[in-house]
């Protein structure tokens, strides 16, 4: 096997204390190396939770989580979970710590004890990678949204994760923040290999993952790559969920009797397949 | 504004002062405050003036900033003055009306123990105008790190100091939100008296608690996930590094004791004034 398991979740469930039902039930799935995965899910369906296991911030009632091979369950194995699997979180604001943007970086360094010679250059390439290195000195609280999540990032690059997970990382943000945002992970996972657990309710981000996980009441109910999710429109809607914008043009026109073909996601896809039925013709 | 908010009282240029190692600075503003204690004479604060002159010129601090740092105090200094000027007992009358008695040793002492706090203040308002609020709570905890065999949280005091900096300015802009969005609403902040004011605070009160609460839980998990546990094994991104400069300036300040020390014992207390 040359892919490794990077994320295993064996039945997992989770409850909250006091809650009369669970919020995550007999989750079952692999996220290998390398994999960018996207999980879906409305409101409510258990998506966030489940980001938490996997960082060890909860631990399952039931079940059993494995990152990189550490059983999160195990209290010895909770700062080498999270070392190995940095989280973003939703609020830009609420997850910088420091005054000054290198200093946050360095944050998740100081805390692991890695000595201060070392820090620098890995505070720097950090910021580098994320194309922050401009702002080293700033203060965070005058960058904007994007930014301040790109800082987050940065932080958790410092650490050499083999694993991102982002909890609605760019659900407070701007559309070209969220792009922004985005499109530093999807390098991330592109160039250096980390795997990715980018959680959402935005079906254009989840459209361009290797993978998607839909979580309805706290169960997977689809899982495949975004064309297999997206071909069953009718229960994407189901679930609450939207269909991309395309995919749904082109389940309409199809209704209308155009011969599109299935699994159209993006509007250059869209382009091409109009393109193939109908050609220009050249003037002249 | 916001920013200059963060920074307290914070006078950000490039000085002599301001590069030194805060621990040495606020070792030596204690220092500083012991030898005001100890000065009981006119020479003795003359010497005090000349060396707080001398380390606002280094720091390039504008003598009149500095001296703003007192205007705070006026009520105290006001009534420190009035209360040693009347309530102290002497034998040289220089005014006595009714019950009032005015005597020289009263009015000296008057004189000197308003001194005293002037001074106290110009010390420690020369540190913190120096001293960004980052450096001074990493010097702090630098310092105090010993008191943690006796269980004294110097990491946990210097944690907390960097968060609250960190956080200022973006609950102040949460306020100017919430004020705004409340004014929108037809709240009136500024008319009416006190308690009409005082009483129109609570729905702008209210909803920056809940968010506060609401951004010190996310906080607490997003430094948990980044393996935050506490300040043992922890290593540290700035670094304290005490240099010639450093021992220069102590070098200074001892000077200026055994000055104080030397004008103590040699010239007579009873001297002119």
């Amino acid at each position: 096997m040359n892919t490794q398991v990077r994320i295993q979740a064996n039945n997992v469930s989770f409850t909250y204390e006091d809650a009369p039902s669970p919020a995550l039930s007999q989750v079952e799935f692999e996220v290998r190396e390398g994999e960018f995965i996207a999980v879906l899910g409305h409101n409510g369906s258990g998506k966030s939770t489940l980001a938490k296991l996997l960082n060890a911030l909860y631990l399952p009632t039931e079940g059993r989580i494995l990152v990189c091979g550490f059983d999160t369950g195990k209290e010895e194995n909770i700062w080498e979970v999270r070392r190995r699997a940095g989280m973003i979180f939703q609020n830009p604001d609420n997850q910088i710590v420091a005054t000054v943007v290198k200093e946050d970086v360095a944050f998740g360094l100081e805390n692991l004890g890695v000595p201060t010679e070392e820090m620098y250059p890995r505070v720097e390439s950090a910021l580098s990678a994320v194309q922050m290195n401009r702002y080293a000195d700033s203060a965070p609280h005058l960058l904007s949204g994007g930014q301040k999540q790109r800082v987050a990032v940065a932080g958790i690059l410092a650490m050499e994760p083999s694993v991102i997970i982002a909890d609605e990382a760019t659900a407070m943000l701007d559309p070209s923040g969220r792009r922004e945002v985005l499109e530093t992970v999807r390098s991330l996972n592109r160039n250096k290999g980390i795997t990715v657990v980018w959680i959402t309710h935005f079906m254009e981000e989840a459209a361009q993952a290797d993978r998607i996980l839909v979580v309805s009441d706290g169960k997977i109910v689809v899982s495949g790559t975004p064309r297999e999710v997206f071909e069953d429109i009718d229960r994407i809607r189901d679930l609450h969920l939207d269909v991309p914008r395309m995919t749904a043009l082109a389940a309409e026109l199809r209704k209308e009797g155009m011969p599109l073909r299935e699994g159209i996601l993006t509007v250059e896809e869209m382009a091409e397949e109009v393109e193939r039925l109908c050609p220009l013709k050249s003037a002249t | 504004m916001l920013t200059n908010l963060t920074m307290g009282q914070y006078y950000p240029v490039d000085s002599l002062v301001h590069r030194l190692d805060p621990r040495i600075k606020l070792v030596l503003t204690l220092a500083f405050i012991v030898s005001v204690f100890l000065v009981n004479s006119l020479p003795g604060y003359l010497l005090i003036v000349g060396f707080i002159f001398l380390a606002a010129r280094k720091a390039r601090v504008p003598f009149r900033l500095l001296l703003k740092s007192i205007r705070p105090l006026r009520m105290i200094l006001i009534f420190t003055f009035v209360l040693n000027l009347f309530f102290t007992a002497g034998d040289q009358v220089l005014l006595e009306f009714w019950v009032i008695r005015i005597t020289s040793e009263s009015l000296r002492q008057a004189v000197f123990y308003s001194l005293r706090l002037v001074f106290l203040v110009l010390g420690t308002s020369l540190l913190t105008l120096t001293t960004s609020p980052v450096a001074l709570s990493d010097g702090l905890e630098l310092l105090l790190g010993p008191l943690k065999k006796i269980r004294f949280p110097a990491h946990e005091l210097a944690m907390m100091m960097t968060i609250a900096l960190r956080f200022i300015p973006t609950l102040l802009d949460e306020t100017d939100r919430i004020m705004k969005a409340q004014m929108a609403r037809g709240a009136d902040f500024e008319s009416g008296n006190l308690i009409a004011r005082a009483r129109a605070m609570v729905p702008l009160l209210v909803p920056l608690f809940v968010s506060a609460f609401r951004r010190a839980g996310d906080l607490a998990m997003a430094m948990e996930s980044r393996c935050y546990h506490g300040g043992e094994g922890r290593t540290r991104f700035r670094v304290l590094k005490i240099t010639r400069m450093d021992w220069n300036a102590c070098l200074t300040v001892v000077l200026l004791i055994v000055l104080i020390i030397l004008e103590r014992t040699f010239v007579p207390a009873s001297f002119p004034f």
